[in-house]
């Protein structure tokens, strides 16, 4: 059942050996002590367990640590760093864009995605994308506020 | 572990402040509801060394009992120590909730933060204690009275220009002294630090990935667990068939206490299977009562009573009216719902045991748990971890019950995070409520008479210090919930209590020859009728006050329709509470709101028709007040409701943080919207069905939001005052009130959906047409 997988998350390769039907999620919590995807309902539902895949979103609770392949995965804090955020995190500070902050990962890293495809995305588009990502404590506002300035700083 | 302080704050810079003594005001009262009930414990709340440390290097390390879980409290309460101290807020550590360190504040909940910590007692007055220590200390030092010294940035000056850091005066030694409950607060005008947009701590580490939540915690040598719940209330168990997971790698034990049941493996993927395969006989419990007639069932159920006001005439009062005006309210269970399942991390040894707990309440959790694992209550340390937002009671006490079975089961450290299902099946609901409503105008188009009573669902709440019982967990393990007891209505004595915004704000509350209400209607009645729930019951933000404001500031307007006034100026008739008529009047203002009574229903039927509501509320009574304008437009073809606008006043005393008050008040709304527009709990015959996101409902970030206009409202000289549960109270009112000034229908149920919507629009016509 264990097999060795390798894997390559926010730059950084490494090899675990875990059965390849564990959900990525749980290999990047457990395995490789990642923080910026968290479980919320196991069912692609809500987002909280977002990452990057090769630049597209995906849930990674319902996505096989054993179906990654050779694609590079990046997490929330593969984006940026306390002392150097990405200028989308960036954003999400200068709002204040969250109360609890368990969603971000599904917020955050959907936005950069439409964003990263299309830096002229229209607001349907934006819209389109969030419309699997929640945010319990409605901080919905401030979110979107966030996610326009990044989006008309990038086109400028 | 979680990023240095240092990193949090880099962005915030530098706050200057400066304080002398001489600028002391008196202290204002406090506020009138009391605080969460506390045991005593090993660290006397009593002395300031329990609050408070000075270290070497100028830090000043505080300890509370009131934690954030994203409503900013962290934030606030390190610009309380920050501004008594006159230091800036990097120079401030603050501890929260950990039973080894911090006092037992009892629970992190009811909007008692604010006004229990941000007063004349606990944490806000054992900072001012220490500023006047230090202060006293540097007198002494410096050979200067203290009125000629000065404190800033941690450093205390005297006229000669000779000063003393905080550090020199006290570092790493006790203070010794208690709490001195004469020490002057700094008055509002010389704030420096508080009242100011701090931005909330936690962002940074937030937006990069890098928070600690509990469902972060890993320690070595830990395991992973799983419960499986039975399959419906009730439910009792029969047999657990082991062999049906022995093949499974990585299983370490499937545990059973009475009826819990749960696995814990090697690794959280093989839990997860465990948990799924474990066959497990269980004999069904009694069914549930039918979704459909729930309502009725809830008025039939043997009751709890309780009046809050009678004046004792509502029956020659009713008699003498001409036309009564009738209507019932009914109100569904809805969910915490937290986008994070519960989880907690327990390590329990033979002798002593450590919780990593996202509950509110360490010290009962504390004391809980000791029951439960046999242990005594000194040998267990609860450490606050924040988890998903809460709102109230999610699975967070339950789960950490049932890590802490998992690991005494095991004999090691186990981390235990409920499935969607084990949240949304099993949480503490918010409770089913039903209102009816009678009432008449007076020749004058005032109301003569109110007489509004409801009937309430409650099974269970927080557990308390002692009661395991009252959420799923403990009832598994074999202890009740607290038991119910009928009870009839003896008249109202001594103080109005209006816990539960029961008695509306426009009720004069005539007891004991006062008149303790804010309102002018002196013949009134208000009634509550507890029932027995068949689901677990907590306090989901808001509790029963949301229920009952959506019924009273709904049968208001009802009453203004029927007056054809105009729905502000009915309301300032009715009000003689200053602070509440204040809120109304800035919400009115800056709400440009025209006077008029409520519009014609429209004559077509279809396109899209736009309407507002008012609503307003003193929250319990006397802990914060705010009035709510929402304009919405409703699809007549679809029966889609569109909130456009929301205009809202605040007034909760002075504001520690505009920016954490903002974000409450707004995340407040839009949760109001939520649980007014889709929020509603279903079950069948066995169980709740509405455990995933595609059955309860929830604003997904798609929704197209109103926009928000905050006013805060901020009279001198009153305590501070709760803030969380503000806006939320009146938002299904508010919204409510707006989709019948729009449409002319009145919807006197929630959620109000596009379904119910329709219903109500043909139901209309069909009376007019006859």
């Amino acid at each position: 059942m264990l097999k060795p997988i390798r894997l390559k998350v926010n730059g950084q390769e490494s090899t675990v050996t875990v059965d390849p039907e564990t959900p990525l999620l749980f290999v990047l919590n457990d395995q490789l002590g990642l923080q910026g995807p968290r479980f919320g309902c196991g069912m692609a539902q809500c987002g909280s367990c977002s990452v990057l895949m090769q630049g597209q979103v995906v849930r990674s609770c319902v996505m096989p640590v054993g179906a990654v392949g050779v694609r590079e995965i990046t997490t929330l804090e593969g984006i940026g760093t306390l002392e150097h955020p990405h200028p989308l995190q960036q954003a999400f500070i200068d709002e204040g864009a969250a109360q609890c902050g368990y969603c971000l990962s599904g917020v955050i890293l959907t936005a950069k995605a439409v964003l990263d495809a299309n830096p002229r995305a229209s607001d349907q588009e934006m819209s389109d994308a969030l419309g699997g990502v929640m945010c319990r404590c409605f901080a919905h506002l401030r979110m979107l506020r966030a996610i326009r300035k990044y989006a008309e700083a990038k086109k400028a | 572990m979680m990023p240095s302080r240092r990193d949090f704050l880099k962005s915030t810079g530098v706050l200057i402040v400066s304080f002398s003594v001489n600028a002391l005001a008196p202290r204002s009262m406090n506020a009138a509801q009391g605080p969460f009930a506390t045991h005593p414990s090993h660290i006397d709340p009593k002395l300031l060394d329990s609050w408070l440390a000075v270290s070497s290097d100028g830090t000043i390390t505080a300890y509370t009992g009131k934690c954030d879980f994203g409503q900013g409290i962290l934030t606030a309460q390190t610009q309380l120590v920050a501004e008594e101290l006159c230091v800036p807020v990097s120079r401030v550590k603050l501890i929260q909730c950990d039973t080894d360190r911090t006092p037992d504040q009892g629970t992190t909940s009811g909007s008692q933060s604010t006004p229990t910590n941000f007063n004349d007692e606990s944490l806000a007055l054992a900072a001012a204690t220490a500023r006047e220590a230090l202060m006293s200390l540097a007198s002494t030092k410096l050979n200067e009275p203290v009125e000629r010294l000065t404190a800033s940035e941690g450093i205390i000056t005297g006229s000669s220009g000779r000063h003393a850091a905080y550090a020199e005066l006290v570092a790493n030694t006790h203070f010794d002294i208690p709490l001195n409950t004469n020490a002057m607060r700094k008055p509002v005008a010389l704030w420096n630090v508080l009242g100011k947009p701090v931005p909330s701590l936690d962002r940074a580490a937030l937006m990069t990935g890098r928070f600690e939540f509990v469902q972060s915690v890993r320690i070595p040598g830990m395991l992973h667990g799983r419960v499986v719940r039975p399959p419906g209330m009730g439910a009792t168990l029969v047999r657990v068939h082991e062999d049906s997971v022995r093949d499974i790698p990585g299983l370490v034990k499937v545990v059973v206490r009475k009826n819990f049941v749960g696995v814990v493996a090697e690794t959280q993927h093989q839990a997860v299977i465990a948990a799924r395969k474990l066959a497990v006989e269980w004999n069904p419990g009694p069914d549930l009562p039918p979704q459909g007639n729930f309502f009725d069932s809830m008025q039939k159920q043997p009751s709890h009573d309780a009046l809050s006001v009678d004046s004792g005439d509502l029956g020659t009062k009713l008699a003498a009216s001409g036309a009564l005006v009738r209507a019932r309210y009914t109100y569904p269970y809805q969910m915490h719902a937290s986008v994070g399942t519960s989880c907690a991390v327990a390590d329990v040894k033979p002798d002593r045991a450590t919780l990593w707990s996202a509950t509110q309440s360490v010290y009962p959790t504390r004391s809980v748990v000791a029951k439960i694992l046999g242990l005594p209550a000194d040998k267990v340390r609860v450490i606050f971890v924040r988890g998903s937002g809460c709102y109230g009671l999610n699975g967070a006490d339950a789960v950490s019950f049932d890590a802490a079975v998992l690991s005494q089961a095991v004999g090691k450290p186990v981390r235990l995070q409920f499935s969607r299902e084990d949240e949304m099946k099993w949480e503490n609901l918010g409770a089913a409520c039903v209102v009816e409503h009678q009432a008449a105008l007076a020749s004058d188009g005032t109301i003569a008479v109110w007489d509004r009573e409801h009937w309430i669902a409650s099974l269970g709440n927080r557990p308390g210090y002692d009661r395991p019982g009252n959420v799923i967990s403990g009832v598994l393990l074999g202890y009740e919930p607290e038991p119910f007891a009928r009870q009839q209505a003896s008249p109202p004595k001594g103080k109005l209590r209006n816990n539960s915004n029961a008695v509306p704000a426009y009720f004069a509350g005539f007891i004991d020859g006062k008149c303790q209400g804010g309102g002018t209607i002196r013949s009134e009645r208000a009634l509550t009728h507890t029932v027995p729930s068949p689901f677990f019951t907590g306090p989901l933000r808001s509790p029963a006050r949301i229920q009952n404001t959506f019924a009273n500031e709904c049968f208001m307007d009802e009453l203004c329709a029927r007056a054809n006034d105009d729905p502000l100026a009915f309301r300032l008739k009715h009000l003689q509470d200053p602070r509440l008529i204040a809120v109304l009047k800035a919400a009115a203002r800056a709400a440009n709101w025209q006077t008029r009574p409520m519009q014609k229903p429209p004559k077509s039927r279809t396109g899209i028709v736009s309407g507002r509501g008012i609503a307003c509320v003193n929250y319990e009574g006397d802990n914060g007040y705010s009035a709510l304008i929402a304009e919405v437009e409703v699809n007549l073809d679809t029966g889609l409701v569109q909130p456009k606008n929301f205009v809202v006043a605040v007034d909760c005393g002075p504001v520690s943080n505009p920016d954490g008050l903002r974000n409450q008040t707004e995340g407040g709304l839009l949760q109001g919207m939520s649980r007014s527009l889709v929020e509603e709990v279903t079950w069948d015959s066995k169980h709740i069905t509405s455990t995933d996101w595609a059955r309860y409902k929830t604003l997904y970030l798609d929704y197209p939001m109103p926009s928000i206009q905050t006013v805060f409202v901020t009279p001198d000289g009153v305590p501070a005052l709760g803030a969380g549960e503000l806006s939320i109270t009146i938002t299904p009112a508010a919204l409510g009130n707006a989709i019948f000034d729009a449409t002319g229908v009145r919807l006197r149920t929630l959620p109000f959906t596009p379904e119910r919507i329709m219903a109500a629009l043909q139901e209309s016509r069909k009376g007019s047409i006859s």
